[in-house]
C-alpha cells in the first residue's frame, strides 16, 4: 500500500496532466523519495494505485537513470564523466573516490553510506571537473580535496 | 556558478540583469528592470499572430542546436476555430549535451525571464498549458523555477484571466528522471506522457500532433528567453544585434584548458578566436589548441585554422561542423584525441534509447573499436570500419538524430586527427599514456 504522503504527492501531480498515465514518472520519484529506492513491492503498490501493470511500470523505471531499482547508500555520489570533465582530468577524481571508498562505479560501500555512479555532463563545464553528492554540486574538484569533501556526508 | 563578464558597449538583453554573485532575481527585482512589460503590452495591444510575426521578423533561430526559425515553427500551429484543444507549449530545459552549460545559467539567474518568454510564446500559439521540462540533475534551477512560478501565479501572470486579458495559461514544472534522449523534442513529449522516452517519427510534427496528440510547440530555454526582448524592443532592434548572417545575441561558452573558462553573451556571429583570446584569456601556459568542439558533444570538431569563422548557424555550416549549442570545448595537445572521441562515443552508446537497431548496436561497436585503438590493440582495417560506420549511422539510416549526431565528432575527428589514429594502430600504443 502506498503511504498517505505518497498518495498525496501523486494526486497533486495528477492534476498537472490531461492523461493520468503521465504521472508515472512523478510517482516513481515520489516513492523513491520516501523509500530510498523502487523495490518490486513498491511497483506492486503503485500498480494497484494507478491501474497500470507492474511490467509497464518496470519498463519505465528501468529506462531512466535517476530511478533506482536496487537499494542505494545514504548518499549518492555522481561523478561527471563527460567531455569537458574528461579534458580537465576527471579520471584522477574518479580514481581518488574509488581509493577513498574502496568501491567502483555501480557499487555501494558495505556500511551503506555511499553509492557511486558515473553521470553525464552536469552542465557546469566552466568549473570542471565536477561531481554531485545528493543535491550538492561540487565544482573545480581537486583530487586532494576529495577526502574532506566526502567527510561532510555521514 | 558561472560568472558572466559584462562586455562594454555590447547589448546583453539575456544576461544583462543576471547578477555576478550567483543570486536569483526575484519577481520584484525582475519587474524593476522592465520584466513583464512586454507581456503587459502584448496582452493589451497585440493579437497572438502579431507576436508570432514579431518573432518571425526578428529572424530568431532555435538555440537548442538545430537553429530552426522559431516564428516558422510556431506558424505550423493551427490558429483557426477548428484547432484541437488544449494546445501546449513546452520549454526544453533538458540541458544534457556534454560541454553545454548555458540554460542552467539563464534559469538560475533569471527564471522569470524564461517564464515571461513562455507566457508570450504560449499566447502566440494559443496554448492553454505550458511545461518546463527540466533535467533531473538540475537541483538549483528546479528550486528557483518552482519559487518563480509561484510568484508569477500570485502576481496574476499565470492562471485564469491573466492581467484581466481573458487569456488563461497554467504552467507546470516537470522534472525528468534523466536520459539524454529526452532532449530530442518528440522523445521529450513521450517522456512527458509518462512513458519510455523514445522518439516519434515525423511527420506529423509536434505542432500538428504533439503532447497527447494535441498541437504542441517545444522550444529551447535560451530561445524562449529572447522572446520578451523581441516583443519589447522590436524585430529590427533584434536583427541588428547580430554581427553576421544571423540575428540577436548568443550565449557562448568555453571550457577546457583555457585561462578563464566561462559564459558570455555576445553578438551572434562572434568568432571562436574572439571568444578564446579576448574572453577566455587564451590557452593555459603549456597547452596548445588542437581543435574545438563548437557546440556540444554532437557537433563536429573545428580545426584551429577556422578560428575566425563567425560562430553563427549559416557560417559554421560551411566548415563541416555546426554552431550547435555554442558552448565551445577547447581541446589541447595534452588530450589524446582517440581517447576523447572514445569518451564521446561512450556517452552516445550509453544514452541510445535502444529503439532502432543501427543506433543500439552500432554505437557500442564503435566504442569498442575506439577503445581497442586507444589500448594499442587496433587492427589495420579499423579506420575503414569506423569510416563505414559514420555512413551506416549517419543521416537517413536511423530513427532520430541521436546516432548521426554521434557520428559528427567521429567523422570530423578522423579527418583532423587521422595521423594520430594511424599512429596508435601502427605503433600499437597511445603516446599520451606513460
Amino acid at each position: 500500500m502506498l503511504s498517505q504522503e505518497e498518495r498525496q504527492t501523486i494526486e497533486e501531480e495528477l492534476s498537472h496532466y490531461e492523461v493520468p498515465h503521465a504521472v508515472i514518472i512523478d510517482a516513481l520519484k515520489a516513492i523513491q523519495r520516501h523509500r530510498g529506492w523502487v523495490s518490486n513491492d513498491a511497483l506492486a503498490d503503485l500498480s494497484e494505485f494507478l491501474g497500470v501493470t507492474v511490467h509497464e511500470l518496470d519498463s519505465i523505471a528501468t529506462f531512466y537513470s535517476q530511478i533506482y531499482r536496487r537499494p542505494v547508500g545514504r548518499h549518492v555520489i555522481r561523478v561527471c564523466d563527460s567531455a569537458s570533465c574528461f579534458v580537465m582530468g576527471y579520471e584522477s577524481i574518479r580514481d581518488r573516490v574509488f581509493a577513498e571508498l574502496g568501491i567502483e562505479f555501480g557499487e555501494t560501500t558495505p556500511d551503506g553510506r555511499f553509492t557511486l555512479l558515473p553521470n553525464p555532463c552536469l552542465g557546469a563545464c566552466d568549473h570542471a571537473p565536477v561531481l554531485l553528492v545528493d543535491q550538492d554540486l561540487h565544482e573545480d574538484v581537486r583530487p586532494e580535496a576529495v577526502r574532506d569533501l566526502l567527510a561532510d556526508y555521514q | 556558478m558561472t560568472i558572466t563578464e559584462k562586455v562594454d558597449g555590447m547589448e546583453t538583453p539575456l544576461t544583462g540583469n543576471i547578477r555576478d554573485d550567483g543570486t536569483v532575481l526575484n519577481l520584484k527585482e525582475y519587474e524593476r528592470v522592465g520584466g513583464y512589460r512586454a507581456l503587459r503590452r502584448a496582452l493589451r495591444e497585440l493579437a497572438p499572430e502579431e507576436v508570432t510575426k514579431a518573432v518571425t521578423d526578428a529572424d530568431l533561430r532555435g538555440r537548442g542546436g538545430a537553429g530552426f526559425p522559431t516564428g516558422k515553427k510556431w506558424s505550423f500551429v493551427d490558429m483557426s476555430d477548428q484547432a484541437r484543444h488544449p494546445k501546449y507549449l513546452v520549454a526544453n530545459a533538458d540541458e544534457m549535451e556534454p560541454s553545454t552549460f548555458k540554460d542552467r545559467f539563464l534559469m538560475e539567474g533569471d527564471p522569470h525571464q524564461l517564464i515571461e518568454g513562455m507566457i508570450l510564446s504560449a499566447y502566440a500559439i494559443g496554448a492553454r498549458y505550458a511545461y518546463v521540462f527540466l533535467r533531473a540533475s538540475y537541483f538549483r534551477p528546479a528550486r528557483r523555477l518552482r519559487e518563480a512560478i509561484a510568484e508569477a501565479y500570485a502576481a496574476g501572470y499565470l492562471g485564469g484571466d491573466i492581467l484581466g486579458s481573458g487569456y488563461q495559461l497554467d504552467l507546470y514544472l516537470h522534472i525528468s528522471a534523466g536520459r539524454y534522449i529526452c532532449g530530442e523534442e518528440t522523445a521529450l513529449l513521450t517522456a512527458l506522457e509518462g512513458r519510455r522516452s523514445i522518439p516519434r517519427s515525423k511527420p506529423p510534427y509536434p505542432q500538428v500532433s504533439g503532447l497527447w496528440g494535441r498541437p504542441t510547440v517545444v522550444n529551447n530555454v535560451e530561445t524562449l528567453c529572447n522572446v520578451p526582448h523581441i516583443v519589447d524592443k522590436g524585430s529590427q532592434w533584434y536583427r541588428n544585434l547580430g554581427r553576421g548572417q544571423d540575428a540577436g545575441t548568443k550565449l557562448y561558452g568555453m571550457s577546457g584548458k583555457v585561462n578563464r573558462p566561462g559564459l558570455w553573451e555576445l553578438p551572434m556571429g562572434a568568432s571562436a578566436r574572439e571568444i578564446l583570446e579576448e574572453h577566455a584569456g587564451g590557452m593555459r601556459a603549456g597547452h596548445r589548441l588542437t581543435a574545438l568542439q563548437p557546440g556540444g558533444a554532437s557537433s563536429g570538431f573545428l580545426a584551429p585554422e577556422h578560428l575566425d569563422v563567425p560562430m553563427d548557424f549559416s557560417s559554421m555550416g560551411h566548415t563541416g561542423t555546426r554552431l550547435g549549442t555554442g558552448t565551445i570545448l577547447a581541446i589541447d595537445d595534452q588530450v589524446c584525441p582517440v581517447a576523447l572521441i572514445r569518451n564521446l562515443e561512450h556517452f552516445f552508446a550509453q544514452e541510445s534509447c535502444g529503439w532502432c537497431t543501427p543506433c543500439r548496436e552500432g554505437l557500442p561497436f564503435v566504442e569498442r573499436i575506439l577503445t581497442a585503438i586507444e589500448n594499442g590493440e587496433g587492427q589495420a582495417d579499423d579506420l575503414d570500419r569506423l569510416h563505414d560506420y559514420t555512413r551506416f549511422l549517419g543521416p537517413g539510416n536511423t530513427f532520430c538524430a541521436h546516432a548521426p549526431g554521434a557520428m559528427e565528432p567521429l567523422e570530423t575527428g578522423l579527418k583532423i586527427f587521422g595521423d594520430v589514429f594511424e599512429r596508435h594502430i601502427t605503433e600499437g600504443r597511445c603516446s599520451w599514456r606513460h
